[in-house]
């Protein structure tokens, strides 16, 4: 593949995503395509982008975008983050959402729903501490393909085992044609998914109580970074808890957020941003 | 470093085991079949147990049976790793005592996260 394509499909990709596509990672472009070419009768990936530049196909940009999305993901990802925020974190917020009774969490970039099921599995395995609890779980995604995965929540023999311990695994899933094990419907009742681009408005402002956004951050620009940081400050309350994936972190990053002292690798607000909004009128 | 018995008749099998464990840095010993398994048990008891289920002479199942009757049978955790990868093969497995249970084809990561499930990686 030459230089200009390449460089054609990084910036298509960056303008609808933010993702960056590294010198270190055009190498997988080829391979990442290869489906794609296959499908439209390409044999060169140059077809494939002079279609893309013709713009006779609207679809095709979009499809390209989310081959070269890289959508890993497993169940319980990291392990010790879940235990985590499951853990003295979460007892601290429902004591102070004990009147209103609701949490709401928000997976942002969360892929096929791995990481959506897995917090669904947690908080209804815990179904006597949450009667009468309104827990309220959504995945967004800017990939649509993803996200119609995550809603059907089927998954390979592969992705079904990863992270997942075979308890939970045979309690929640139920075994379907081709080695497929699908979420239980019960479950996929507990969740919702909706396509997003994070670096737009979030899907309602000022709402969420615990957010994850892991390892989605990694390949934006920083300034691209630091847009989204605020996107998620305006997502979530004065005490809303930050879960970030394992090799990221808000420092130097963003002033919205810091680290939680006593809780490794969870943020919260800065305290400057929990101060309560100034009036702004005159009084007297 | 833990330590790890691979019990699969299939030498295939256990020396792509053997290959992914020792580079999670386990001490690697093997067994043909769920008789053999239990003498190595006899001798020491390993940390985790990498079970395959049908086998000549003892299958997986019996042997597991058995590791728990023993005296500090209780002690390893035990994952079947097996081509068996229906929900009534792996209901049994678990009522009889498996911690964890890997359906084959498997990869690396699939039994490094296995492993850290039952707390040995
Ligand atoms: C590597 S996956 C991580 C999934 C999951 N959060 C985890 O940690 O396992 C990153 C996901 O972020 C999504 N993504 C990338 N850019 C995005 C954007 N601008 N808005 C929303 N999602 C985005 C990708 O489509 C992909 O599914």
């Amino acid at each position: 593949m030459n230089d200009v394509s390449s460089r054609i499909l990084a910036s298509l990709l960056e303008t609808r995503t933010g993702q960056q596509l590294t010198m270190s990672r055009r190498w997988r472009i080829e391979t990442a395509l290869k489906g794609l070419l296959r499908e439209r009768g390409f044999t060169e990936l140059d077809q494939l982008i002079t279609a893309i530049v013709g713009g006779r196909e609207p679809t095709l940009a979009a499809q390209v975008v989310e081959a070269l999305l890289n959508n890993e993901t497993y169940f319980f990802r990291d392990r010790t983050p879940f235990e985590l925020l499951l853990g003295r974190p979460l007892d601290r917020l429902a004591e102070a959402r004990a009147k209103e009774r609701r949490i709401s969490i928000w997976c942002a970039g969360c892929s096929t729903g791995q990481e959506v099921y897995s917090l669904a599995m947690s908080f209804t395995e815990q179904a006597s501490r949450w009667v009468g609890w309104r827990i309220e779980i959504l995945g967004t995604d800017v990939s649509r393909s993803a996200i119609d995965r995550a809603k059907q929540g089927l998954y390979s023999q592969f992705e079904v085992q990863r992270g997942l311990p075979v308890k939970q695994m045979i309690r929640w899933f139920d075994e379907r044609e081709g080695q497929q094990w699908q979420v239980s419907d019960k479950l996929r009742r507990a969740v919702r998914f909706q396509t997003h681009n994070l670096t737009e408005r979030p899907p309602q402002p000022a709402r969420f109580d615990i957010i994850l956004c892991r390892n989605v951050l990694l390949y934006f620009a920083n300034p691209t970074r630091r847009a989204v940081f605020a996107r998620l400050a305006e997502a979530s309350r004065p005490d809303t808890m930050l879960m970030l994936g394992a090799g990221e972190t808000v420092i130097g990053q963003t002033e919205e957020f810091i680290s939680d002292v006593s809780n490794r690798g969870l943020y919260v607000r800065a305290a400057s941003a929990q101060q309560p909004a100034p009036l702004r009128y005159q009084v007297g | 470093m833990k330590s790890c018995l691979v019990v699969d008749d299939s030498k295939v099998i256990r020396k792509v085991a053997r290959h992914i464990l020792e580079t999670l840095d386990f001490s690697v010993d093997e067994a043909e079949d769920g008789r053999e398994a239990l003498d190595r048990c006899q001798v020491a008891m390993p940390d985790v147990i990498l079970l395959d289920w049908n086998m000549p002479v003892m299958t997986g199942m019996e042997f597991l049976k058995h590791l728990r009757k023993t005296e500090n049978g209780g002690q390893p955790k035990v994952v079947f790793c097996t081509t068996e990868n229906d929900a009534a093969h792996i209901r049994a497995a678990i009522e009889a005592g498996a911690d964890e249970y890997v359906m084959k084809p498997f990869d690396r990561e699939t039994l490094q996260s296995k492993l850290q499930i039952v707390g040995v990686a």
